[in-house]
């Protein structure tokens, strides 16, 4: 067999969780972007175009997807304003309480809008 | 990576880090008022403090995603080199046209 | 645990190869360099492994243990082998000489390249310098200054496994406490190597370095330091 054969633990550390967690949602972010602005600027034919482009968008799937994105945003400031505390304030962290705390703010926004959001109301 | 993305990308991190955090604010406010798109629409109009912070908003994120998008290409796909920074430069551009059209678009609507 | 039957599986080979398995009586306070000697001695003399000191201050001993880097001689088995099994591998990310020891040259090429040595100029001081222990940069440079090379922050490091090219947390930490030491001569040059394609700015944060050091450093705010630095020095230029 080849080698390396079986998994590296350092892959189930906080930090290393929080890294690839970053990395995919601005990944996500950085896909999802051109479709939000090219979706925001139907507005310059007119409010009516608009909300007739945001009515396609009112089912449950894209509603999940939403909540999936304000997540994303969410953790991916979170992330990365541990990054820049670290690099910059010189911050000495507990790994695991600092992601755990970015994570937990990231679910808070997501559950929050989640709750909120009506389908059918646009 | 060098020290000069370096800086850009951490300076437009730290502007973003402001942006993101008013919009997801907005974002939940808009949710929890269960207001439309019409209704999000009414607010932007005129509103030249939004259309200001969308365009401070949409340049910072065109330098700050390709940068970004540049480690991932080389470290997980082993893509580098003088093309994919041109390919970047070239996201980067399309992100700040249709940004900024965007920006113009929920202010003139 | 004494007594009871450890079943240890060690690689052999090089990066093509396959585990071998043994099964040995656990003693007391066994430590894993324990356990490989004896194999080594009594069941399969071709097996390959390094050790020097035997007692946590060389660092020669590294290996990957049940999917971590570490020291065997500091490891017990008691406590990394709660159910009785043991999978030893090489260090990741460097070549493989034969089962469990690997080729350090990058290593050190790398720490070579960060320039992770003394420079001490053309026109040395006739005098001793005088450095204040308690000063900002001596307290830095101190902090990182225990570092024996022994390579288990290199293989825990997922950058190193993905960019060829990143010199690693050991060499940038070493580049580190020298950037913080007023004596040395080489400062513009050194930033510069560590400013470089695969230099301090490729470091993700991922903190494995620093969770696996054994001598507890923290490479991960050694090189937030000479992002910093480089950071700094750009900006200098520019204006």
């Amino acid at each position: 067999m080849k080698w390396p054969a079986s998994s590296v633990r350092s892959q189930r550390q906080p930090g290393f969780v929080a890294a690839i967690i970053h990395r995919l949602s601005g990944l996500a972010l950085t896909i999802f972007l051109p479709a939000h602005f090219l979706a925001l600027g139907t507005a310059l034919s007119g409010a009516g175009s608009f909300e007739r482009f945001m009515n396609v968008t009112d089912n449950p799937v894209i509603k999940a997807l939403e909540v999936g994105l304000v997540t994303s945003l969410a953790v991916h400031l979170a992330c990365g304003v541990r990054i820049l505390t670290i690099e910059f304030l010189s911050l000495r962290e507990r790994t695991a309480v600092t992601v755990a705390v970015c994570f937990a703010f990231a679910l808070a926004c997501g559950l929050l809008f989640l709750l909120n959001v009506q389908i059918g109301a646009s | 990576m060098n020290p000069s993305l370096f800086v850009a990308q951490r300076i437009t991190a730290f502007v973003l880090a402001f942006a993101v955090t008013i919009h997801l604010a907005t974002i939940l406010y808009a949710a929890q008022r269960g207001l439309t798109a019409g209704h999000i629409l009414q607010r932007t109009h005129g509103n030249v403090a939004f259309f200001a912070l969308y365009v401070i908003f949409v340049i910072a994120a065109s330098i700050h995603a390709p940068i970004g998008l540049r480690a991932i290409l080389r470290e997980w796909l082993g893509w580098w080199g003088r093309r994919v920074d041109v390919s970047l430069v070239a996201f980067a551009a399309v992100l700040l046209t249709l940004g900024l059209r965007a920006a113009f678009a929920v202010f003139v609507a | 645990m004494t007594g009871a039957d450890l079943h240890i599986r060690i690689w052999r080979g090089q990066e093509e190869g396959e585990f071998q398995s043994f099964r040995l009586s656990a003693r007391k306070s066994q430590t894993v360099l324990d356990a490989v000697t004896e194999i080594q001695r009594e069941r399969e003399p071709t097996l390959a492994y390094r050790y020097a000191c035997r007692v946590g201050m060389c660092g020669s001993c590294a290996m990957t243990v049940n999917g971590e880097p570490r020291w065997t001689c500091r490891t017990r088995i008691s406590t990394v082998a709660k159910d009785g099994t043991l999978t030893l591998e090489p260090l990741r990310n460097l070549p493989v000489v034969k089962d469990l020891v690997v080729d350090m040259t990058t290593f050190f090429e790398k720490w070579r390249s960060a320039k992770g040595a003394f420079e001490p100029g053309s026109a040395p001081r006739e005098d001793f310098a005088v450095v204040r222990p308690d000063s900002a940069s001596r307290r830095a440079a101190d902090e990182g200054i225990e570092c024996i090379g022994c390579g288990v922050c290199y293989s825990a490091c997922d950058v190193v496994a993905w960019d060829r090219d990143y010199l690693g947390p050991a060499a940038l930490n070493r580049a580190w406490t020298l950037v913080n030491d007023v004596r040395d001569q080489g400062q513009a040059e050194r930033l510069a190597a560590v400013a470089a394609n695969g230099g301090c700015n490729s470091c993700h944060t991922h903190m494995s370095c620093t969770t696996f050091c054994p001598k507890k450093l923290a490479p991960t705010y050694a090189i937030a330091g000479l992002k910093r630095a480089t950071a700094r020095a750009a900006i200098r230029v520019t204006k």
